[in-house]
């Protein structure tokens, strides 16, 4: 019971990437930058009161869930989804829909996956993943992080599927029910464009979008005196996790959007959005250089080779350039 | 980021080596393109922090349990990277009542089925959750 037809492709990050498999299966040929930028998954936040394992939380990206339903709703594919309140339940569903050939995406948490290494295993229960079979009592498993497809028992796929916490996944699932003769994608691309602007610029909150990067910057600058170094140094970790570690393509999604925008410019043929595209590759390096001076200073925590006011000042730099790249992008006559 | 600066620096740590990571960036002629990478320094440095910090932790708490201030439910809570709002949820429980559990006294009392339910949780069995530390 497998669908031998599905292909897996590696990508940087799962929702986009779960996204861009299952449509790929359904012979749209879109890729992860597309689908990521389609669905506005570029942002940015800063929660100083909202502790995650101690450390305040801050995130490169929209909330999970997002890109996967706006992308699919911009393309004008019709999705089903389901929760299930039993792990029985949503495996036998998942059973049936496989059965059929379809392969399936999920939410799991990174906690309950055996094949990911321990390094990544961590109370994340925002995770997807996409079943395409089963063999000898094995779900078959495309990881959209990973080179190569893996296996699961079907126990510790319940357990992934009926994590608690927040969010709690209770078995979500979804499939690809029925895909249009003709997809728009310059609309698509437009109202993702247009969104991601508006959620980057107009949050009056400074803990949202674009403001959030000054306030991240200004926060940086208290923390030799308001934390210990051993804490300052886990804060400042913390940021950088989220950046750079597994699932962002590099530079806090900065890339990913990049190839997206690049990507854009040569299906609607547009010049401008090509150029954009070149600029935010430089705010990406910029924001890279952040992270390493920021890990220069978690390794020798007395280091006064960049001090936390200097740290600061490259965060604010990027703040600035970001909130003068959408302010241009959001002006684009279309 | 050229694709020729896509860092590949290992990760030396907790099995990170398996993963080679995808990552985009722009060849020569401005193109980009996703090329895999093993790591980068910065990023290792984050996340080994991370780690160190929580076995850092998790040692203390074991002295505490050798001690007896604390029962083993603290430790194993913390080895399976829990805090207690989300052990409770899993046991079924108050967070109060899983903060009193902390107590050796309290724990030393607790019935069969409570145990074999946190040990469930924390993937051991009943023995080795009462035995931790003795």
């Amino acid at each position: 019971m497998s669908t031998s037809l599905y292909k897996h492709y590696q990508h940087a990050h799962c929702e986009s990437g779960v996204t861009a498999n299952l449509l790929r299966h359904e012979g749209i040929h879109i890729s992860e930058p597309m689908a990521f930028g389609i669905g506005a998954g570029i942002f940015f936040a800063h929660l100083p009161f909202v502790k995650v394992s101690g450390t305040p939380g801050t995130t490169f990206r929209t909330w999970p869930g997002a890109i996967f339903k706006r992308t699919t709703q911009r393309l004008g594919i019709e999705m089903h989804t389901e929760r299930f309140r039993s792990p029985e339940r949503a495996n036998q569903a998942l059973d049936n829909v496989i059965a059929t050939g379809k392969p399936v995406g999920m939410l799991s948490s990174v906690y309950y996956l055996p094949y990911l290494p321990e390094a990544f295993r961590f109370h994340f229960n925002a995770h997807n993943l996409v079943v395409y079979g089963k063999e000898n009592g094995q779900y078959l498993v495309s990881d959209p992080i990973l080179e190569d497809v893996a296996t699961i028992a079907p126990e510790d796929l319940a357990k992934a599927r009926f994590a608690k916490g927040t969010p709690e996944p209770r078995g979500f699932m979804y499939y690809v029910k029925s895909v249009p003769q003709h997809i728009d994608y310059t609309k698509a691309i437009q109202a993702g464009i247009k969104q991601t602007c508006f959620f980057m610029l107009s949050p009056p909150l400074p803990w949202f979008g674009n403001k959030a990067v000054f306030l991240l910057a200004k926060q940086i600058k208290k923390y030799p005196q308001k934390l210990t170094p051993r804490k300052a140094s886990l804060y400042l970790g913390n940021v950088v996790r989220m950046q750079e570690e597994i699932g962002t393509g590099g530079a806090g999604f900065r890339f990913l959007y990049a190839a997206f925008l690049q990507e854009a410019g040569q299906m609607l043929e547009r010049d401008d959005l090509q150029e954009f595209s070149a600029e935010l590759t430089k705010i990406g390096d910029d924001w890279r250089n952040f992270a390493y001076h920021a890990a220069r200073l978690m390794k020798d925590r007395k280091s006064d080779l960049v001090s936390f006011d200097q740290l600061s000042d490259l965060l604010r730099v990027c703040g600035e350039k970001e909130r003068d790249l959408f302010g241009r992008m959001q002006k684009i006559k279309w | 980021m050229k694709t020729n600066e896509v860092p590949q620096d290992k990760r030396d740590f907790k099995e990170g080596d398996k993963i080679h990571k995808l990552m985009y960036a722009v060849d020569n002629d401005g193109k980009y393109t996703g090329i895999t990478s093993a790591g980068w320094e910065a990023e290792n440095i984050a996340t080994k922090q991370a780690w160190d910090a929580v076995d850092e932790e998790l040692a203390e708490t074991a002295d505490k349990v050798k001690r007896g201030e604390l029962s083993p439910i603290a430790y194993y809570m913390q080895k399976s990277l829990m805090e207690v709002p989300l052990l409770a949820q899993y046991v079924g429980k108050w967070q109060w009542q899983v903060k009193r559990h902390f107590k050796p006294s309290v724990f030393n009392k607790l019935s069969a089925d409570v145990l074999a339910k946190y040990a469930a949780v924390f993937n051991i069995s009943v023995d080795e959750l009462k035995s931790f530390g003795k």
